[in-house]
């Protein structure tokens, strides 16, 4: 029997640990990112030849960051490592993947999904005017080519990235007029017993909302975005919000990073047919894992923030518990006593992941006040009145039947953006719980494919 | 989930676009009815198919059905109050060679007997007003009358229609068992919902053919899914429906831009189809497979991405052609399914028709083609003819 044929999709936290695991006993596996370089999202690598310090690029999780860099060094020769490669649909046991213009066929016994998240993102009226990013997005451009997404900037939304990224902004030298985030205070101190599963992460990011302070940023919690000001020709304008007390506040910018914490790249699994569950801490539907990794699916495993927002570090327990899994299942015997270790790691991550969602919920009321005139799916331009109007007079009271009815998720994103808010929108004006409206189908492909891509070795 | 006892004039099995329609027309004769539909009205195959609302290159003798249908299409606004999003976009199928032009010639000299004019345009009258063809499009045969609509949209309009014009139209209601005793129907559902009516019409696509069996008449239904994509929008520039005729079955692709921008395109090749999956998936290879021949049609498409790919349940029989009309043994039994992947643009002018059938005993269209007769007795499961025209 030749070796077992693994490929990972994702060279984050999880990506990379997941390969070390496989390497360490005897494999070498395929591993494919989309980005030039490893490192994922939160430990993006800045292009050759910029020269910032790791302390500069990722403050407090320099360390961490700089560990992930080197053991990816060290496995680079030991592993088929396919950069700029877009995984862009998958059958059994082989995964379809597209780099400068050639689609390729990569045959798996094993598949490990480290796909990561992106934003979560509520609309609010204006957010599709020029100038208004996702917080991911903001935090991209500063890491990977140190430019800003404006002169001014107003951060708005919750969760912990809202903090994170706004003292980055601060730290890089950017004005930013306002940190406003839509969760009140009485939110954090409620979670903060299970956010004490993690004292170190408590306590930093304790510090990056004192430094803010201390910078002089504006930080308001418990706000009810009103809208984000400005016009087609000027782009962002302003962003005006209401407090906790219905009094209404004004802040001027030219750009403004949005967000509500993150969701789940989880078309992959999807698409693998991998079964779902709804996560009613979160709101979302989730794909269903065993604690080690293990979807529903036979060889399909799936680690870190593509299937769990459990962040960076218990994303690398993740990856590395997910490769020990699929290892054991091929037969290759692994530490028990280590696999012990990381589900406590994992466990404990998340007790601190419950205490994030409790912390910084993600308003999903704050989708059935939305104006109808707001555009909720930006792709096709579908408005949130547009999209009652499919439930209330066209009977869409499940999600894909929305789609197919008035376009929402329809477009370039897939429904990445629009689709949780959509799903808020649709229970809310069909008067059911979310959870019954489903969520978007996936559909191949997981990223936009190119006309142009040439078949090499074969279509299928 | 409450279950009903409910008696009809009519009870239809399965609300694709065909049972809507027939629902909708029926009640316009003032019949009463009752449709079943196991989804939602719309969902399989008459929601997800390409939306094409041609008649050129049909079989011949389906043209005055086609016509039938074409009139309801232009009228669907003071119809069903919708439009379906259909658009009189003309419709152009190209050829690569002198095979090609002599079959759309021969082709537009037959349809002109059936009251189809099409256009046969040669090299360069095809560039001078389709300048986005590549330089392998050497002629065409353009139809200016015929065009498309969103199939995502026009199945449920029809199904809401029926609704408002006083059809019963129960979803999420999937039939269990239909039988006939002296005089009636009883149809049973999942739910419980029982229908009695002394009419039944059949038209449950891909899934009729069980319904078929149960009355004596197995017929050879294969199932397949089309390969459908769409691109991002782009400035609309492609006016009508284009799609290619050539020797090779694996040319045979087509594309149409709707006024939003997006390039809705699918052919070339089939995937494989499962009746208890509800779904077919697109293979991604023949996505693939397809990018070629999109480039090879219109260079331009190069520059596009396919955002989304999907493909549905199609049945198929080995000639091509649908059943529809009434049962050989039933009397009061009525089928319309297997359109082979060409039932969008009729649908409407099925419903139509199946309506006149059940409320006068007779249609001005010619069904012989179609009987289920023309299935033996001995059944076996013979490749379907996939070539599509």
């Amino acid at each position: 029997m030749g070796q077992a044929r693994i490929v990972i999709v994702g060279a984050g936290p999880s990506g990379v640990r997941a390969a070390e695991a496989l390497v360490e006993h005897g494999i070498r596996p395929v591993v494919v990112d989309e980005s030039r370089r490893d490192g994922g999202q939160i430990y993006r690598r800045q292009p050759e030849g910029f020269k910032r310090p790791y302390a500069k690029l990722y403050g407090t999780e320099a360390d961490k960051a700089q560990a992930l860099h080197r053991s990816f060094e060290q496995l680079r020769d030991r592993i088929e490592w396919r950069a700029e490669t877009l995984a862009w649909h998958m059958e059994p046991h082989s995964l379809h993947v597209v780099q400068a213009g050639k689609a390729e066929v990569l045959p798996f016994d094993a598949l490990i999904v480290c796909s990561g998240a992106t934003d979560r993102l509520m609309p609010v009226p204006g957010w599709d005017l020029a100038g208004c990013y996702s917080l991911g997005a903001a935090q991209i451009s500063l890491k990977s080519q140190a430019c800003a997404i404006g002169q001014r900037v107003v951060f708005m939304g919750t969760g912990p990235l809202l903090y994170l990224v706004a003292s980055q902004y601060v730290a890089a030298g950017a004005q930013v007029e306002a940190v406003l985030d839509t969760s009140a205070s009485s939110h954090r101190l409620r979670a903060l017993p299970r956010l004490a599963a993690r004292p170190g992460v408590l306590l930093n990011g304790l510090k990056l909302v004192a430094s803010l302070r201390m910078a002089g940023v504006r930080v308001m919690t418990g706000v009810t975005p009103v809208e984000i000001g400005g016009s087609p020709h000027r782009g962002v304008t302003g962003v005006r919000v209401r407090d906790g007390r219905g009094r209404e506040h004004a802040f001027g910018c030219d750009a403004v990073g949005l967000g509500y914490h993150l969701r789940s790249e989880a078309q992959l699994a999807d698409i693998a047919k991998c079964e779902f569950r709804f996560d009613a801490a979160s709101r979302q539907w989730l794909p269903r894992i065993d604690e080690d990794g293990r979807s529903s699916v036979r060889g399909i495993y799936l680690a870190g923030d593509g299937v769990r927002l459990a962040g960076a570090d218990g994303a690398e327990a993740a990856g590395r518990l997910a490769a020990l899994a699929c290892l054991a299942d091929l037969g290759i015997t692994r530490s028990e006593p280590e696999v012990a270790e990381l589900r406590g790691t994992l466990q404990k991550m998340e007790r601190f992941r419950q205490g994030l969602l409790q912390a910084f919920p993600w308003p999903h009321h704050a989708a059935a006040g939305l104006p109808d005139s707001t555009v909720v799916c930006r792709c096709e331009v579908v408005t949130a009145g547009e999209l009652r109007t499919a439930v209330r007079d066209l009977g869409a009271c499940e999600i894909n039947r929305a789609k197919a009815l008035c376009r929402v998720g329809m477009g370039r994103c897939q429904g990445r953006y629009c689709g949780h808010a959509a799903a808020e929108i649709v229970a809310h004006a069909a008067g059911i719980p979310v959870e019954q409206v489903g969520r978007i189908r996936g559909q191949g492909p997981v990223k936009p494919l190119p006309i142009s891509a040439l078949a090499v070795g074969g279509a299928n | 989930m409450s279950s009903k006892q409910l008696a009809a004039d009519v009870v239809i099995v399965g609300g694709g676009i065909v049972g809507a329609a027939s629902a909708f027309f029926l009640r316009q004769r003032g019949l009463s009815v009752v449709l079943l539909e196991r989804g939602l009205v719309g969902q399989q195959a008459s929601g997800v198919n390409f939306g094409h609302v041609r008649r050129q290159g049909r079989f011949l003798p389906q043209l005055p059905l086609a016509h039938r249908s074409r009139d309801i299409w232009g009228r669907l606004p003071e119809l069903i109050g919708h439009d379906a999003e259909f658009v009189v976009s003309g419709s152009i199928k190209v050829v690569y060679d002198e095979y090609g032009l002599a079959a759309i010639e021969q082709y537009a000299a037959d349809a002109r007997l059936w009251g189809l004019d099409l256009e046969i345009l040669g090299k360069a009258e095809v560039r001078r007003r389709f300048p986005f063809f590549g330089p392998d499009v050497i002629g065409g045969s353009y139809s200016p009358n015929d065009g498309h609509a969103n199939p995502r949209l026009a199945a449920p309009a029809f199904g809401r229609a029926a609704r408002k014009a006083g059809a019963t139209v129960l979803e999420n209601c999937e039939v269990l068992d239909i039988h006939k005793d002296a005089l009636d129907f009883h149809v049973t559902a999942k739910d419980g919902t029982t229908v009695t009516a002394p009419v039944a019409l059949v038209c449950a696509g891909a899934w009729a053919g069980k319904f078929s069996a149960g009355f004596g008449e197995s017929v050879p239904l294969v199932q397949r899914g089309p390969t459908m994509g769409v691109t991002e929008p782009v400035p609309y520039g492609i006016v009508p429906v284009v799609g290619v005729k050539s020797s090779n079955p694996a040319d045979d692709m087509y594309f149409r831009q709707v006024k939003r921008g997006n390039i809705v395109f699918g052919g070339s090749v089939r995937n494989d189809a499962y009746l208890d999956e509800r779904r077919a998936q697109p293979r991604p290879g023949n996505t693939l497979l397809q990018l070629p021949h999109l480039r090879r049609i219109a260079p331009a498409l190069a520059n596009l991405h396919v955002l989304r790919t999907w493909s549905g349940v199609e049945s198929y029989f080995a000639d091509d052609l649908p059943v529809m009309g009434p049962s050989r043994s039933v009397s009061g039994l009525y089928y319309a399914f297997g359109f082979c992947g060409h039932g969008f643009q009729t649908g409407p002018g099925v419903g139509d028709t199946m309506a006149e059938l059940i409320d006068r005993g007779t249609t001005s269209i010619d069904l012989a083609p179609y009987s289920i007769r023309r299935f033996g007795a001995t059944i076996g499961a013979p490749k379907a003819n996939l070539a599509t025209v």
